[in-house]
């Protein structure tokens, strides 16, 4: 779709953008023309580090890079950063609490053709539960240049969820975020929609399916997924009722259990959750595949009756 | 090897080579340069080499293959098509939502892919496993690996040849494809991992340069390796990458980018002036 940008596309400009700050170096594993790194690479070429199909390796060199002063940016496919360099990133960054931010691109089920080897939909569940580690999961390109800027800002180790996908725009290209503060797209009393990434465009287009049968629903966006956003998770769930959460990544320990954490222990509503039933995901379209997989407005929308039911 | 035998597996080979580009083009995506490089050595595999029955795909005694770089899928299935794992009209199907031929090998949906992979390097550490329960069991079974010569920037590659020399294993017959080229460009360029040869060698391996599109050097390397004991087998074998497609060789640039419809026509003509060529010269 015209006017559409993958957030992937949004980092590398705005790595590009920010990186006169002569502390920041990024790290690419033999995949910068996908992550969006060679962006910044044209710019700033003598602090961009090509470190080859080595995404271990990768991790403990942003680490030492970073004790030494540098922020460091270290990117791969979201399976290759957070899968297979798990360890590292515990270990090696987030233990000494390392500014390393880690820019992990192509997550969820929309790297579509690629298949289930390369469709990270187990990352949010793996980063967050990593002490001293923040988690943002942008939505569309202007929340994903926030995401970056808020990386160099915040002291400490980020990571950074982007997506292949071109996506269209949540947000005004001169909106502004706050790190851990989710934004209430759209007020409604019945059912609350908590959605993430690529989520929110559909948790939108859910609210106006709910709206048709006269079912008022609030649609937030939580970008930040850790630190969450306590207060609004909070107040919609007591104004609202019930939750429905959105993500794009299985339901075991991700967005939408990090929400019902808070929900559960601070004022218990029924919550629902859309997300991949625990299973793997396949090769195919990346529109077909959201629909196979249930990550749709239309299952949003059945899922909020549902929980509204529950009470 | 005998001139036929020769033009035979030629023919074979060109007939994968054709498959590799009717699949990717038809899918839009997938990744035809390597798969185009060491198609010449999956082919002596399939055809010649290994004790595989495709009516039996699961025999417990049969040789194993493990395309330890993944995204070089459509060449093993085309050649698993070609040698009558599954249709071959299926190829077309490749990476489509409704098919059985993901993206990276998955040996639960496609018959004859003795493992799933994708993630670079992981294929030859479960080779070792295999090998080491052929050892365990007696089994007289080969396990041939496939790899990249940029997946030996992977620190587990080095594991796992220490591991592969460490216990002896020398059911174990690895190729490297040695095309010079991964994503971001050249092998030299982006993280160097020459001399390829010298460290297989100090990690105890028994190892052979060869021309990857020369028949007659594969076989021999591989009835080498055959009469090694107590090694693990290296062959790296030189290649060219996009082999057999002009535009195609040596560019980086279709590493994982499907030909268009008029790019595909063009490189099926030309295989098809190359099956052609060989007609000739069998008269
Ligand atoms: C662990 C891991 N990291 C990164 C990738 C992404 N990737 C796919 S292919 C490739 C380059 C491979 O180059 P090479 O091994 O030389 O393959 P060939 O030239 O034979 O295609 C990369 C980086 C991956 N599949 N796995
Ligand atoms: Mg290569």
């Amino acid at each position: 779709m015209a006017g559409n940008i993958a957030t992937r596309a949004a980092y590398g400009e705005a790595l590009a953008e920010f990186g006169a700050d002569e502390r920041i170096v990024v790290l690419d594993a033999d995949l910068s023309k996908s992550t969006k790194t060679d962006v910044f690479q044209k710019k700033y070429p003598d602090r961009h580090f090509n470190m080859g199909i080595a995404e271990a390796n990768m991790m403990c060199t942003a680490a030492g890079l970073a004790s030494c002063g540098k922020i460091v940016f270290a990117s791969s496919f979201a399976i290759f950063a957070a899968g297979r360099a798990f360890e590292m990133v515990r270990n090696s960054i987030c233990y000494p609490e390392f500014n390393v931010k880690i820019g992990a691109t192509h997550a969820g089920i929309s790297v579509g053709e690629d298949g289930a080897s390369h469709q990270m939909i187990e990352d949010i569940a793996l980063m967050r539960s990593i002490p001293n580690m923040s988690v943002i999961s942008p939505c569309d390109a202007a929340s994903a240049r926030f995401a970056v800027k808020a990386a160099i800002e915040k002291q400490g180790p980020v990571y950074l969820r982007f997506g292949r996908l071109a996506v269209p725009q949540i947000y005004d290209k001169n909106a502004t975020f706050e790190f851990g503060k989710g934004v209430q797209l759209k007020e409604g009393s019945d059912v609350s929609i908590i959605a993430n990434g690529l989520m929110v465009q559909y948790a939108l287009e859910a609210a106006k399916i709910l709206e048709e049968q006269n079912i008022s629903a609030r649609v937030i966006d939580i970008h930040t997924i850790k630190p969450i956003d306590r207060d609004i998770i909070i107040k919609a769930a007591k104004e609202t009722g019930c939750i429905v959460t959105a993500e794009e990544h299985t339901v075991v320990g991700g967005f939408g259990s990090a929400v019902a954490e808070v929900v559960c222990s601070e004022y218990p509503v029924p919550v629902k959750m859309v997300g991949i039933e625990d299973q793997f995901g396949k090769s195919g379209n990346p529109y077909e595949l959201l629909e196979l997989y249930g990550l749709t407005a239309k299952n949003i929308a059945a899922k909020a009756i549902e929980a509204m039911q529950m009470l | 090897m005998e001139q036929k035998e020769i033009l035979s597996l030629k023919r074979t080979a060109t007939n994968i080579r054709k498959g590799i580009l009717k699949a990717t083009c038809s899918a839009g995506s997938g990744h035809p340069g390597g798969s185009l490089s060491i198609t010449d050595i999956m082919t002596y595999l399939y055809f010649k080499e290994m004790n595989i029955d495709p009516k039996d795909p699961q025999n417990p005694d049969r040789d194993r293959f493990i395309m330890s770089k993944g995204h070089c899928a459509p060449v093993l299935y085309s050649t698993l098509a070609e040698r009558g794992f599954f249709p071959k009209e299926d190829l077309i199907t490749l990476r489509k939502t409704s098919s059985y031929l993901e993206g990276h090998p998955n040996m639960k949906s496609t018959p004859g892919v003795d493992m799933s992979t994708g993630s670079l390097a992981q294929g030859l550490s479960t080779a070792i496993g295999m090998a080491l329960a052929g050892k365990i069991d007696n089994k007289n079974y080969r396990v041939f690996v496939g790899m990249g010569d940029g997946e030996l920037e992977e620190g587990l590659v080095w594991e796992a040849a220490m591991a592969a020399a460490h216990y002896k294993l020398d059911n174990l017959i690895c190729f490297v494809d040695y095309n010079g080229l991964q994503i971001d460009g050249k092998i030299t360029e982006v993280m160097n991992p020459e001399p390829i040869a010298d460290k297989f060698i100090a990690f105890g391996w028994y190892v052979q340069s060869i021309d990857a599109h020369d028949f007659e050097q594969i076989e021999k390397a591989v009835e080498n390796a055959k009469k090694q004991k107590g090694k693990p087998n290296m062959i790296v074998a030189h290649s060219t990458k996009g082999k057999g497609v002009s535009f195609m060789e040596n560019q980086a640039g279709w590493h994982g980018v499907a030909p268009k419809p008029d790019e595909c026509e063009r490189g099926l003509a030309e295989l098809d002036a190359y099956l052609a060529s060989l007609d000739k010269e069998e008269q």
